[in-house]
């Protein structure tokens, strides 16, 4: 799988410092996303992950440094799942539809939108769900919703934020081959994750941060001891497991507990 | 058929029953997207602030009364939104001191200046009496106002209420429709007030999208019911207010409210199950 980023920039963050209500998450960020990237932002909660993804997005505007968009980037976003009020009255079908771009000024779908809309859910492997309600679908399946409302704006970056936050093992299996499908369609894809070793070792690049960046490249790179240490702030052993880093937790007494 | 005719003989119950029934549907309309967007206290606190806004502006400009409590209700609901928004700790409490504040102002100039308009009773509790032609063009204005609002903008309205977040990253100009919304939520307690009564106004936003919710699991549909249910509670509200001889605005607040009994004797723990949620923030 290709993905470390060698094709043309799609954003550049260059030397930003960021955050809310003039408190400072993020210091001296570099960071660039090219056209063919496929990224995890990985780090510990409060480390700035979620604050580098919004300075992406645009939502969050840097105090210093410069933030630059290649021109006419189309983005879409995949937010948390707990961000939305999941009773709120809403078919899937209803929820995909509402964010494809449209100048039409009256209400109801037209018979084009309704068969974009069956396109995506269909290769996304959803379509049967149409009609239901988006509380009455598993964590996987509304997963699978909010990554068809985001592909209905045929993005050029994908921007995710923990796609695997609270689903099971086999889920997450699920999303990390669509996304990879995703990539292999050409779709860049930037994601943030704790998830070191179900989700961050699978990926063709990874940033560590911790308020800061502290290191960027591919698993083999960056999945080292000290880099851990560093963005963890705790001791952890790597392992190799069929060509793959694992990440094991460094325990005086009891060695041998997997990280998350 | 002798109960609904005999007071339709009165010019004022007319008007009476037209503005209700037209301000029990307005209100179930944009009820929806109150309740659905957690902003429930919201409404609740605009209605008093308006109140404020309604004693002074008849204290300095009498005539233009209207037109004042309009601005101050406006200018509330712009504040309330961006605190509402900006605000990570006490939006409520913030909300709860500029709302009261405002509420509190009305009760002291109507109790030192009185007023030449509504009666205080009347401003707090609703009122079928004085209803003139000019609040009837005033309240339809609103309501074509309000329903051409969600007409044209329906998907990014929904978007908005639904996923403000993505819905901004989306090209759905957030700010700018929350800001409106607030305008029109402002505009239509405004133009409900003599009727229902400020006290009562939110009841009205609430009860009939909450029943709505209770029934439905389709946005669109939950549109319409609540409409139908507003509508019906202010028709029926007036009739009954009429012959107890009680404000109109507690009727139309205790018709929507043994509605939602009856609903949700009917409906159970399916109906309370889809309603969990509408108070998130």
């Amino acid at each position: 799988m290709t993905g470390t980023g060698v094709g043309p920039k799609l954003i550049e963050i260059n030397g930003v410092e960021a955050g809310y209500d003039k408190s400072v998450v993020l210091h001296d960020v570099n960071f660039h996303v090219h056209e063919d990237q496929f990224t995890g932002i990985v780090g510990p909660s409060g480390a700035g992950k979620t604050t580098l993804l919004r300075l992406l997005l645009g939502t969050v505007k840097p105090y210093s440094g410069t933030v630059t968009n290649m021109q006419g980037l189309r983005t879409a976003y995949v937010p948390q799942l707990e961000t939305v009020n999941w009773n709120f009255p809403l078919t899937v079908s209803e929820c995909v539809l509402m964010s494809r771009p449209t100048k039409r000024k009256l209400p109801w779908s037209t018979q084009p939108e309704r068969d974009e809309v069956t396109a995506v859910l269909e290769r996304l492997g959803i379509a049967q769900l149409a009609d239901r309600h988006i509380r009455d679908l598993s964590g996987g399946q509304q997963q699978r919703m909010f990554l068809a409302r985001a592909l209905l704006r045929q993005p050029q970056l994908l921007l995710l934020d923990e796609p695997t936050s609270g689903v099971d093992v086999s889920t997450r299996h699920d999303i990390l081959h669509l996304l990879a499908d995703l990539h292999e369609d050409g779709v860049a894809i930037v994601l943030t994750t704790h998830d070191l070793n179900g989700m961050a070792a699978h990926l063709p690049h990874i940033v560590c941060i911790n308020h800061r960046v502290i290191a960027e490249g591919t698993p083999k790179q960056v999945i080292t001891p000290p880099v851990l240490e560093q963005t963890f702030g705790a001791r952890m052993e790597v392992l190799e497991h069929l060509g793959m880093r694992v990440v094991v937790d460094e325990q005086p007494e009891h060695k041998g507990s997997v990280s998350n | 058929m002798e109960t609904i005719l005999e007071p339709l003989q009165y010019a004022f119950f007319q008007k009476g029953l037209l503005v209700a029934s037209l301000s029990g549907a307005l209100l179930g309309f944009i009820g929806v997207y109150i309740v659905l967007r957690g902003m429930s206290y919201i409404g609740h606190g605009l209605s008093h602030s308006i109140f404020g806004g309604f004693a002074a502006a008849q204290l300095f400009a009498a005539q233009f009364y209207i037109l004042g409590a309009g601005l101050w209700g406006i200018a509330s609901a712009l504040a309330i939104n961006t605190v509402a928004k900006k605000s990570r700790v006490g939006a409520d409490a913030a909300i709860g001191v500029i709302t009261t504040a405002s509420f509190a102002l009305g009760v002291a100039l109507f109790a030192k200046f009185g007023t030449s308009g509504p009666s205080f009773e009347s401003a707090l509790f609703g009122s079928i009496l004085g209803i003139t032609t000019e609040q009837i063009i005033g309240l339809l204005a609103v309501i074509v106002l309000t329903v051409g609002f969600v007409f044209l903008r329906y998907r990014a309205l929904l978007f908005a209420t639904f996923d403000p977040d993505v819905a901004d990253v989306s090209g759905v100009k957030v700010n700018r429709i929350e800001a409106m919304l607030m305008i029109i939520l402002s505009l239509a307690i405004l133009a409900t007030l003599t009727v229902v009564g400020v006290t009562l106004v939110a009841a009205m936003l609430v009860i009939p999208a909450v029943v709505a919710r209770m029934l439905t699991d389709s946005f669109g549909k939950m549109l319409a019911i609540s409409t139908i249910i507003g509508t019906f509670s202010g028709f029926t509200g007036m009739y009954i207010s009429y012959y107890a001889g009680v404000p109109s605005g507690t009727m139309i607040v205790l018709v929507g409210a043994t509605i939602f009994l009856l609903v949700l004797a009917v409906t159970g723990g399916r109906g309370l199950k889809r309603s969990v949620g509408l108070d998130a923030h």
